[in-house]
């Protein structure tokens, strides 16, 4: 096993269909135990991307690697080191849950205890109960306990919280938490910024097949140097001040008031303005 | 990174030198038993797949099997060899059709193509169902043509081998034809009704199983003929009720015919299947 080189290595990924670009030139790299997530509207490339380098789809142009092998080309020893979640409807109604995931742990040379993914999920009260009878957030978590029952080394996992309360999204957090921890590495799509916050160590926006802006949440797209609005609470009305240098207007309105400003706050955009920014308010 | 649970943390990337995966055998008989449990847990299947021949069978016999049809043979024994072969087509082409598009559409098969599980698996597994769900079929129709309608077993080994081969070529067949189905339906919900049953009712019309194959007209005997499903009867018919031969066309069974026109069924279904199987939907993106 290639235990030095990236987990996930792209460059120039390109893919069309119908002569129409889906990925346009796309460049990644994820290190070994990493938390990467890729942000992006419907339709700018997001799973196409993914769905090549889980295997699913050929490509048209780039290269790509995905734990030192070729997703194309790549066998059953390659999928028993991946683990994918996917955004399933209602699959395999009549088993049980206990039954699918002791079925799919037996598709892996070394797979995790049927009985602890089901746990870890939140999902023991169910074990013994038919897959149909799940709510929707309750299958989307059997879906997370069928894409790590066989103890990857590398996790996709597609808009995994969709339909999840905040309760269990928060239980599902500590879950990638762990496992990131634990040396997997995990490469995430998202609609939902603050997950992508929470979670990721770097994130990349991608808008009509290419890579807009990439880096750790907290600086993406330049967010660390934006201009900062400084706000306060003159005597009659609220004032705001656009500035590159927030640090002298606080010192000025200091000085100015004699000590507290009443109603002080300094903000940068958020990564939510910053990401509609960057997709041009599409969504 | 704070939050930890015990087997999340344990879940430690593996840098030995991997295990071997399973072998297809072992997957493979894995599948199969899933497979018969959904299939007897599923109302619908067990219902409009397993249930409907026996149900037919029952029906027919009661409203014109004691009917004569000449030549010793009576209305009843031949709705008993022509639901034999329509319950073995039932549990085959429609089945694996059915279902098969069904797992499609609800991404089953993209879920099981991210597995390291062998594609060689997940077709074993639909053998093993298949073939329990059409013995178990046989069987049925098989008590039910004892119970009520004086069916004789045949005593003599050379016609249960005739039998074994005709269910063994047309379960094949249907099976592979029921696969390559399962690619039609634009949308499993909505059109694998049409698309997938509605020619095996027309067919099982016009090749001897709702109607003796000997009432059906000329022209329409030629086109049940092109197909599978009359030839299964047909062979089902020799060995069930050998006294109708004198109804059959030309007076003959025509075993060489019929193993010929099988084989070239499983041929094109294989290679149809072969050309056409997908683990996702096209439209899917």
């Amino acid at each position: 096993m290639n235990t030095s080189g990236p987990a996930v290595q792209a460059h120039g990924l390109r893919k069309s269909y119908g002569g129409v670009a889906a990925v346009a030139g796309i460049d990644l790299e994820i290190a070994p135990g990493e938390v990467f997530a890729l942000l992006g509207p419907n339709g700018a490339g997001k799973t196409t991307t993914v769905e090549i380098l889980e295997g699913y789809r050929g490509r048209d142009g780039g290269e790509v690697s995905v734990l030192g092998e070729d997703p194309q080309r790549a066998g059953p020893a390659w999928r028993a080191r991946i683990g994918i979640v996917l955004q399933l409807a209602v699959d395999s109604p009549e088993l049980t849950v206990a039954e699918m995931v002791g079925h799919f742990a037996g598709f892996y040379p070394s797979p995790r205890r049927p009985a602890e993914m089901i746990d870890m999920v939140g999902l023991t009260d169910k074990a013994r109960s038919r897959i149909r009878t799940l709510s929707g957030g309750q299958l989307r978590r059997l879906d997370v306990a069928l894409g790590l029952v066989g103890g990857p080394e590398l996790l996709f996992l597609d808009e995994p919280t969709t339909g999840f309360d905040p309760a269990a999204r928060r239980a599902f957090w500590a879950v990638i938490r762990s496992l990131s921890g634990g040396g997997v590495t995990v490469l995430l799509t998202t609609h939902y910024l603050d997950e992508a916050a929470e979670l990721a160590d770097r994130v990349a926006v991608i808008r009509d097949g290419v890579i807009v802006a990439e880096g750790p949440p907290a600086s993406l797209g330049g967010r660390t140097s934006a201009a900062a609005v400084v706000s306060w609470q003159d005597h009659d009305a609220p004032r705001q001040e656009q500035t590159d240098e927030p640090t002298r207007v606080v010192a000025e309105l200091a000085a100015r008031y004699g000590g507290e400003v009443p109603g002080l706050t300094v903000t940068r955009p958020s990564l939510e303005d910053v990401y509609l920014e960057l997709i041009g308010g599409q969504s | 990174m704070t939050a930890t649970s015990s087997a999340g943390a344990s879940m430690v990337v593996r840098t030995t030198a991997q295990a071997p995966l399973p072998g297809v055998w072992r997957v493979g008989w894995s599948r199969g038993r899933v497979e018969l449990k959904s299939f007897f847990r599923e109302r619908e299947s067990v219902v409009f797949i397993f249930a409907m021949p026996a149900v037919m069978l029952v029906l027919l016999g009661a409203i014109f099997g004691g009917q004569g049809a000449g030549h010793g043979v009576s209305i009843g024994d031949l709705y008993v060899a022509g639901l034999i072969g329509g319950g073995v087509m039932a549990t085959s082409y429609q089945n694996l059709g059915m279902s098969v598009a069904f797992e499609r559409e609800r991404f089953t098969l993209k879920r099981l193509r991210g597995t390291p599980m062998p594609a060689a698996a997940y077709f074993g597994g639909k053998i093993i169902q298949v073939l329990v769900a059409a013995v178990a079929e046989v069987t049925v129709l098989i008590a039910v043509g004892l119970a009520f309608y004086h069916l004789q077993l045949p005593t003599s080994l050379a016609v249960w081998w005739t039998f074994v081969w005709v269910f063994t070529l047309g379960v094949a067949a249907c099976s592979l034809l029921g696969i390559a189905a399962s690619s039609l339906p634009r949308s499993a919900a909505r059109n694998a009704v049409a698309v997938i049953t509605l020619p095996f009712v027309v067919l099982q019309f016009i090749s001897g199983v709702y109607v003796p194959f000997f009432l059906v007209p000329m022209w329409l005997r030629d086109i049940a003929s092109v197909f599978p499903l009359e030839w299964m009867c047909r062979g089902v018919r020799s060995v069930f009720v050998p006294q109708a031969i004198a109804l059959e066309p030309g007076h003959s069974w025509a075993h060489g015919q019929t193993a010929l026109v099988l084989l070239a069924w499983v041929g094109a279904g294989l290679v149809l299947c072969l050309k056409t199987f997908r683990w996702q939907s096209p439209q899917g993106r």
